[in-house]
């Protein structure tokens, strides 16, 4: 991650929030476009959610991997607070691993 | 009135409160998964500072972190952000007409404090709302990534504890409540699936990026609204 790339995101996502303020009097969204919005952003993350917690370069990452993920997914869909649903992936996966699961 | 007035803003700080310690853990779980993928202690620190956008922090690292390409997780992070058009598009009057008020204010504009001021009904409470909570998630975000970078260094081996295990089970976490909305989850679902099928033939952080095409599955259950939404 160089630090140029940090700079040419934080530019960027400072020129799109301050557009919103700027041009509010002038520009409104259809409706359909603010939601196609929202929505880029939730498959974007589920989609990186999925490529990280399956894959490890090119291949499977591996069932310790993947058992983590989705223990610490059925955690979050339990309600369990953010912290314990972090760590319960990681021990899952660490814990696998101790016991030889790749 | 005046204790009515009060016990608002007794709520209201209270609300804020809640929020900014749940942004403080993730900021927390950010700096040391960060740091776990290799990154040295004080990149995700400069990050939180200069972008202030748990999400789209993530994504860049994650994506980079797998292998893929700056332009990719650039590219990534600008596509996630661009939701905040909209919000600032909705809320952009509490800012003021200042300039300075103006680019602070913006770089304060996160789902929170837009959650936050449209929550409220009166344009003076909308504004206090909106500064009280971008102004603590802030601070509490970037101190803990702080924290949670420098005691991220302290754990060696980060796939024997599992780490890389922790980072799509906390943006997992992040993006559940967005998947109750079916026409969200089917695009989502269609996104997941068109990333994982093209990871062994393309470079990494592409994959991701082409997930978008899932958003031709994304149908809105409601074709034509009868009457125009309030807000409009």
């Amino acid at each position: 991650m160089p630090v140029a790339a940090v700079l040419i995101l934080a530019v960027g996502t400072f020129a799109i929030r301050f557009a919103g303020p700027l041009l509010r009097d002038r520009v409104t969204l259809p409706k359909k476009v603010n939601d196609l919005m929202t929505a880029s952003a939730t498959v974007l993350l589920f989609a990186l959610v999925a490529v990280t917690a399956l894959t490890s370069g090119k291949h499977f990452g591996g069932w310790a991997l993947a058992t983590g993920v989705v223990v610490g997914g059925v955690a979050a869909w339990r309600k369990v607070p953010f912290v314990a649903v972090i760590v319960l992936a990681a021990a899952t996966t660490a814990g696998l691993r101790l016991a030889g699961v790749a | 009135m005046r204790s009515i007035w009060r016990t608002l803003d007794a709520v209201l700080l209270r609300d804020v409160a809640a929020v900014a310690l749940g942004a403080a853990v993730t900021g927390a779980s950010f700096g040391a998964i960060a740091v776990g993928s290799g990154l040295p202690w004080w990149l995700p620190v400069l990050m939180s500072l200069l972008i202030f956008a748990g999400g789209s922090q993530f994504m860049a690292v994650g994506i980079v972190a797998a292998g893929g390409s700056p332009a990719a997780a650039v590219l990534a992070g600008l596509v996630l952000n661009a939701r905040h058009l909209p919000f600032g598009l909705a809320v952009g009057d509490v800012l003021g007409k200042n300039l300075l008020a103006r680019v602070v204010g913006s770089h304060l504009l996160i789902d929170e404090s837009t959650a936050f001021a449209m929550s409220q009904k009166d344009p003076a409470r909308a504004r206090a709302a909106y500064w009280a909570c971008g102004v603590a998630l802030f601070f509490c975000w970037n101190i803990a990534v702080l924290v949670g970078a420098l005691a991220g260094q302290a754990v060696g081996d980060t796939a024997a504890f599992g780490l890389d295990a922790a980072f799509p089970a906390a943006m997992l976490a992040l993006t559940l409540p967005a998947l109750k909305d079916a026409a969200t989850r089917n695009a989502a679902l269609v996104g997941a699936v068109t990333a994982l099928a093209t990871t062994p033939f393309l470079p990494a952080g592409v994959p991701v990026l082409l997930a978008l095409v899932g958003l031709f599955a994304f149908r809105t259950t409601k074709k034509e609204e009868p009457c125009p939404s309030p807000q409009s």
